[in-house]
């Protein structure tokens, strides 16, 4: 009776472990798709964190009444001013972290992380 | 103009709002008119119904408009040229002249010539034939400023700051819209901050000072990046005067602070009203019924009168 509850327990331990294995590595799988958006939506970028596959090309579409823009911090790319409804492309096409803002409302701030 | 019992509920009527610290705030949010002025360190405010605030006859009358955006055609404003327009006609209708005029940027929506084009058009048929500007993030897009300081800025500093005296007043036009960093708010830069410290070095402490610059010089919401990120370096050279003004646009409302000599105040749009701090999901355009548009923009007339320590402002909406 006291070896089927260990065991039991133990098989019950061992689901949960690969569970949440299998959840953190569906977390970190970067977006599938050939083609993701962002949305500048309220002064915000949606989602503000990204991760994509290598080679994804990423759009961001301005969706407010009011002009953004899209600047990596280092100028890896830099939209024009984009008005409403206006989108800019940046194809990732090397792996790493990028950060990103809107220079004419810099509190506006995103990442993309590609794999 | 907005008068009337409901602008007499946001202020203290008994006209003896003081603060023994020395600091007070005095808010006039979009659609009230309000006169606020201090008076030996104590500040009085009166709405714009109160008679007393009408005859108020300064040395210097100038009026300051703000964030004229040309160019802007979404459902918050489709005519801002018009109620540009109607900002010149009530310019043009003060019992007191403007001797000129300080607009503090926003001067188009997207830095287009032609919008640049119409304003200045507009603008010729104001009776003051002086207009002093500084400009927005939104004049500056795409070429850090040039075609800006081209047109409004020719003989100024660096990315277009400058000086002038009117009247034994000295007014100082900041630009802190250009090379703004991620995540921060707005940025004067060392090398403006080192010709302002210059630029006040020979004054005597009396002098009065008149700021203007488009974003907030006081933090008014910084999670909307509604301030200025080096602001308190700036003010930290005009603490020793006795009368400083600091006259801003960008938030699209009218706001008053008083800390201590610096009397701080942002101007109402010509164009369309944002939302007050945190009241609304972000800073972007308010829509409001077409009749309420015009009580929620406005001009503001400042006057300035010797011997006062600080120049009295009234607001007033196009309505
Ligand atoms: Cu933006």
């Amino acid at each position: 009776m006291k070896r089927k509850l260990i065991l039991a327990t133990g098989l019950l331990l061992a689901i949960v472990v690969v569970l949440a294995g299998l959840y953190r590595t569906l977390k970190r799988r970067p977006v599938q798709a050939s083609a993701v958006e962002i949305k500048i939506d309220n002064f915000n970028f949606a989602p503000a964190t990204l991760v994509v596959r290598k080679g994804t090309q990423i759009t961001w579409t301005n969706r407010d009444d009011i002009p953004h823009t899209v600047v990596e911090d280092d100028k890896t790319f830099k939209s024009k001013v984009l008005d409403t409804d206006e989108k800019f492309t940046f194809t990732a096409n090397r792996t790493g972290t990028y950060r990103y803002y809107c220079s004419i409302h810099p509190k506006m701030t995103g990442k993309v992380v590609v794999e | 103009m907005a008068s009337g019992k409901n602008d007499e509920l946001l202020f203290d009527h008994n006209h003896d709002a003081v603060d023994r610290r020395g600091f007070l705030k005095c808010m006039a949010w979009a659609g009230t008119g309000a006169l606020c002025v201090v008076q030996g360190g104590v500040l009085k405010s009166f709405s714009l119904s109160d008679a007393q605030s009408r005859h108020a006859k300064g040395d210097l009358s100038f009026v300051q408009i703000s964030d004229s955006h040309m160019g802007f055609n979404k459902a918050a404003n489709p005519d801002v040229a018009g109620t540009l327009q109607a900002a010149v006609a009530k310019i043009n209708a003060l019992t007191d002249p403007a001797e000129f005029i300080l607009h503090t940027g926003d001067i188009t929506h997207l830095s287009k010539p032609v919008e640049f084009d119409q304003v200045q058009q507009i603008l010729r048929s104001a009776k003051p034939k002086e207009i002093f500007f500084v400009p927005g993030e939104h004049d500056v897009l795409e070429d850090d400023g040039q075609q800006y300081r081209e047109r409004f800025g020719k003989n100024t500093k660096g990315s277009g700051w400058y000086s002038f005296d009117k009247k034994g007043v000295h007014f100082v036009a900041l630009v802190n819209v250009m090379n703004l960093k991620a995540g921060g708010m707005g940025l004067l830069g060392t090398d403006q901050l080192a010709w302002l410290e210059d630029d006040v070095r020979h004054l005597s402490n009396s002098t009065p000072i008149v700021v203007f610059a488009h974003m907030p010089l006081w933090n008014i919401y910084p999670e909307w990046g509604w301030g200025t990120d080096d602001s308190a370096q700036a003010l930290s050279y005009l603490k020793r005067f006795g009368s400083v003004t600091v006259l801003n646009g960008h938030i699209h409302q009218t706001m008053q602070k008083v800390e201590g000599n610096i009397t701080f105040h942002t101007a109402a749009s010509t164009a369309f009203p944002q939302p007050q701090p945190g009241k609304a999901d972000s800073a972007g355009p308010m829509k409001v019924p077409a009749e309420q548009l015009r009580s929620l923009l406005g001009v503001s007339d400042v006057n300035y009168m010797r011997g006062k320590r600080a120049l009295a402002v009234i607001d007033s909406t196009l309505q």
